[in-house]
């Protein structure tokens, strides 16, 4: 009997109140007749079968009850009910959104076999890390045991000739360990072995090339396509979902080191991935790479000294800027999640109290504090429910707006999917505010005394509830002020970044890339030929005022860094010494508008005969020869002697928010055939006059390369704007929906106080009537009103502009300069929070300037 | 009458359970162990209503307004611990409809020439 009674905690607690004694009673004497050994056992069984069932149907009873009178006393307050649905699904849908993009691009395993061992390695110096030499990943690979398996691979772009067009492909080239280390198998075909790689070429393909340039054939395996020339056999497509080492990559040719490759330990070039054995923890790994480049380093003291191994794993190369891009959106949906529930729970308290009657009512037809509780509750987690369905819709369809805060340098997908894992985070959030916003209104009015209250129609009833909203009001205007604070401070820090000097005028240059393949392209008598021909007939097209080749865009290509040695010995790179090198045609500062400041250009006369020279930027002559003419000075660069013949200004290689190397220009016929590969010139610059329409130009472009060689692609056409606005891309991103997000937080903040003084404007009439009976005129009484609406909006501003301050402090890295305490911001913020205060509040304080004194008394 | 008349359908058909209820307090007013045990008896042991499926189903009736507790009673036969329940106006002429609604299809499968003996 005792089990019984515990079982009866399963049943509602109002049908248990109800019928717990007569339930005893019926079970009892039901279950007396039984006897014998086996009775308890029967008991038991018995108990569990009678409660077991008719709790849960009791249950869905109650439920089914609370859904219906919900469902009917929210359609009778239709605009109630939308409003908290919205609010719900801002709420849902922001935080959704922001935090299945947070888990994309922070937690979701990367998509490969147990990616969680996997691990890139760097060789390291200071504290910068630099790609690894040949030599020293074959020794890593020789010398160490954590490892179960490591391969390498570089980057390379290449001509694709033999499919649909040609075409510019990012490729990889990797050693045949790689691919099986990621642990993917490819969709059609298989990896090339080792013994293939040794005595040919072979190439697998992505998805996306597959389909589009091969038609999605499956009889792609074992044909020939040539890259850059070189004839390769494709052995394998890899699936759709791969990706390797980032999204742009197409196609992973074979690479296998010689021994010739081996020689130079300085030339470092590969990246390395491991995969941790099982059970070997990232910390000892670290410990044996430590000292197998001590070793090392003993060994080969010229280009090992001071050399580690750095080991990270494949998320660690997020940029500390891409994480707290993310991050400060999870910051600002937080900030929103909480508004929306303080927002919500002053609703539904106002409604409460509204309801105050009704539920007085249904008490005193002797519904229990419980069964209120439960149906204020299931009104409220149905609404959430609603809402949260059409939150997790707009996140859905949002998802692929906040792509450009995906980093491209991860291999994962351009945005977020719809998945489970986002599914159960949404229903957490939907179950948080549901209970947030709905528990507290509801135990408060269940409360006894609120009831007794209630029943007895005091006129202090609503006192308690009226000061917890005007806390909930507090935090509405707080975080409001926390989102306007951050997204203000950075949007201060995105016009900083806007305004910065790139140092070449960006407007009206087009740019392409005509990337020349080897070895059809080895000799550089034989690039001059196609650059000369291109340029020349480039420059005379109508509407172009200028022409040149280069190296690599100003941030789009931002590597190409290289030591120069002032005493002519070959030097290790350090933060010292360090250039971003290019070569160029002539004119090319003339194209791009960088101002030349001393000397003179590159010129077509800069041959490999004459006298090799360069073109240095101001910050390279002021680190190496201040208060000197640099004119004439020479220096050690790419394996030669230069002299400088102009000075240029320095430009924002790196991007407008980060420090740039000092630039050295080289002319690009003046280096040996065969050198220095990864430098010839595929950039086209072309300027034009403004207004320019490149849908005439382009075409004509692509003639003058096609004549000048038919087989020869044309790839990443862009404008240099383009390239420029793509450096805020993200942040701008960012910054679109902080500024929604906040916009509608001061909206709903400033509805709040709205909601809050009439409510209070209400029930004070009587109060308002007699001081204007004693005389107290309209002006004073709107005074009195705005004054109760201010102070709360101070509190809030207060405690707002503290926490804003903080989380400015935490991402500061974000903010390019803009000090967190930025006065201009934090001002501008609290006069819109003010200003949206006195909004709401107008409306009641008029309200309360026409109370008729005579008609309030009365009422008392 | 149609609005009391639609009340009554909408309830239709009964639960087997609700329709002995009805039935066990057609009589008397009784308490919960005693309509247990009446529903057993009449039904020779086929239908032996559990302590929980009678008071869910008493709950549902109580609140449809079927049946309703009994406030005093006098008889010195009742105990004085249990609570009674009595039918409503409203219960009898469920009850009866639901009667209505089974002799019809008892009617409906006679004249097709079904016996409820087996042949």
């Amino acid at each position: 009997m005792r089990f019984y009674h515990a079982l009866l905690r399963l049943y509602p607690a109002s049908f248990r109140a109800e019928y717990r004694e007569e339930l005893c009673y019926a079970f009892g004497e039901r279950t007396r007749e039984l006897s014998g050994p086996l009775a308890s056992v029967m008991i038991t069984l018995a108990a569990l079968a009678d409660v077991i069932p008719n709790a849960v149907a009791a249950h869905w009873d109650v439920l089914r009850q609370d859904v219906a009178y919900a469902v009917r006393s929210l359609w009778r307050t239709p605009g109630f009910a939308l409003t908290a649905v919205l609010v719900v699904a801002l709420g849902v849908g922001a935080n959704t959104a922001v935090f299945s993009l947070a888990d994309f691009v922070f937690v979701r395993p990367l998509p490969y076999a147990e990616a969680g061992r996997l691990v890139k390695l760097w060789q390291g110096f200071g504290s910068g890390t630099n790609e690894v030499s040949p030599a020293n990943y074959r020794d890593w690979k020789a010398m160490t045991s954590s490892f179960s398996g490591m391969g390498a691979y570089w980057r390379r772009a290449a001509n694709l000739v033999g499919a649909a067009e040609p075409r510019r492909l990012e490729t990889v080239r990797a050693t045949p360990e790689l691919l099986p280390l990621l642990g993917v198998a490819p969709l059609i075909g298989r990896v090339f072995t080792m013994e293939e790689a040794r005595t040919g070429q072979f190439a697998l393909l992505s998805h996306a090339l597959w389909k589009s340039q091969f038609g999605g054939d499956p009889g792609v395996i074992g044909r020939s396509v040539r890259l850059d020339g070189v004839p390769h056999t494709v052995t394998g497509v890899m699936p759709a979902s791969f990706q390797f080492p980032s999204r742009s990559v197409e196609a992973w040719t074979s690479l296998v080191l010689r021994e010739g490759d081996f020689t130079d330990r300085s030339d470092t070039y590969l990246e390395v991935v491991a995969r941790l054995r099982p059970g070997v923890p990232a910390e000892q790994a670290r410990r044996e790479l430590a000292v197998v480049s001590a070793r090392l380093a003993q060994q080969y003291p010229k280009d090992n000294k001071d050399i580690g191994a750095v080991l990270l794993g494949l998320r660690d190369e997020l940029s500390e800027r891409s994480r707290l891009l993310v991050l400060a959106l999870c910051g600002a949906t937080l900030c929103i999640l909480l508004l929306a529930c303080a927002n919500l729970a002053s609703l539904f308290l106002a409604r409460g109290a509204h309801r105050a009657r009704e539920l007085a009512v249904r008490a005193a037809l002797g519904a229990g504090r419980e069964r209120l509780v439960r149906q204020l509750v299931t009104e409220s987690v149905g609404i959430s429910f609603v809402g949260g369905i059409v939150g997790v819709a707009a996140a859905a369809v949002g998802e692929p707006l906040l792509a450009r805060l995906v980093p491209s340098t991860l291999p994962i997908a351009e945005h977020a999917s719809l998945d489970l894992r986002v599914l159960i985070l949404a229903a957490a959030f939907v179950l948080l505010t549901g209970l947030a916003f709905g528990l507290a209104p509801a135990v408060r009015a269940g409360r006894s005394s609120a009831l007794d209250a209630l029943r007895s129609g005091a006129r202090t009833a609503g006192g308690r509830t009226q000061r917890l909203r005007a806390a909930l009001v507090i935090v509405e205007v707080a975080a409001s002020v926390v989102l306007l604070v951050t997204s203000g401070l950075l949007i201060r820090a995105v016009w900083r970044i806007q305004t910065t000097d790139p140092g070449f005028v960006a407007d009206d240059v087009l740019t392409l890339q005509t990337a020349l393949p080897l070895p059809k392209y080895d000799s550089t008598a034989r690039r001059a030929q196609f650059y000369g021909r291109v340029l020349e007939e480039v420059r005379a097209l109508p509407g172009v005022r200028n022409a040149a080749y280069t190296t690599g865009l100003p941030m789009a290509m931002r590597g190409g860094i290289w030591p120069v040695s002032l005493t002519g010995e070959e030097v290790l790179r350090d933060s010292s010494n360090t250039v971003s090198l290019r070569y160029v045609t002539s004119r090319y500062f003339a194209t791009l508008g960088i101002p030349m400041r001393r000397g003179r250009d590159t010129a077509e006369t800069d041959t490999r005969e004459q006298p090799f020279v360069a073109v240095v930027s101001e910050s390279l002559a002021k680190r190496h020869w201040p208060n000197e003419d640099p004119i004439g000075k020479r220096f050690r660069l790419a394996n030669h002697e230069r002299t400088v013949v102009g000075v240029v200004g320095d430009v924002r290689v790196r991007g407008l928010e980060r420090q740039s190397e000092p630039q050295v220009y080289l002319p690009y016929q003046q280096v040996p055939d065969g050198d220095i590969i990864g430098y010839i010139p595929k950039d086209l610059v072309v300027r034009t006059a403004t207004p320019f329409n490149s849908d005439n130009l382009l075409p004509q472009i692509r003639e003058i390369v096609k004549s000048a060689d038919p087989e020869q692609p044309i790839s990443n056409v862009r404008t240099m704007s383009e390239i420029v606005a793509e450096e805020t891309a993200s942040r701008v991103t960012q910054l679109r929906l902080l500024g929604a997000l906040s916009a509608i937080a001061l909206l709903i903040a400033g509805l709040g106080i709205h909601g809050l003084l009439t409510f209070t404007v209400s029930k004070r009439s009587q109060e308002l009537g007699v001081r204007r009976a004693l005389g107290a005129q309209g002006g004073e009484i709107i005074g009195l009103v705005l004054r109760e609406g201010l102070a709360l909006a101070l509190i809030g501003i207060a405690i707002g502009v503290a926490v804003a301050y903080a989380a400015a402090r935490g991402m500061g890295a974000l903010l390019f300069g803009v000090r967190p305490e930025d006065p201009l911001t934090i001002a501008v913020a609290t006069a819109l929070c003010l200003a949206t205060a006195v909004v709401g509040c107008l409306r009641p304080a008029m309200r309360a300037a026409r109370v008729d004194p005579l008609s309030a008394l009365r009422a008392e | 009458m149609t609005n009391d008349r639609e009340l009554v359908d909408d309830l239709l058909p009964l639960p087997p359970a609700t329709f002995h209820i009805l039935l066990a307090l057609l009589d008397e007013e009784r308490h919960g162990y005693a309509i247990i045990q009446d529903v057993e008896a009449r039904t020779g042991g086929e239908l032996r209503l559990s302590a929980g499926t009678l008071y869910r189903s008493i709950a549902r009736m109580v609140e449809q307004g079927l049946i309703a507790e009994v406030a005093k009673r006098r008889t010195a036969a009742d105990d004085p611990r249990r609570r009674y329940y009595r039918l409503t106006p409203f219960g009898i002429a469920v009850a009866r409809a639901e009667m209505r609604r089974l002799s019809e299809l008892v009617r409906l499968a006679r004249a097709r020439g079904l016996k409820p003996e087996t042949a």
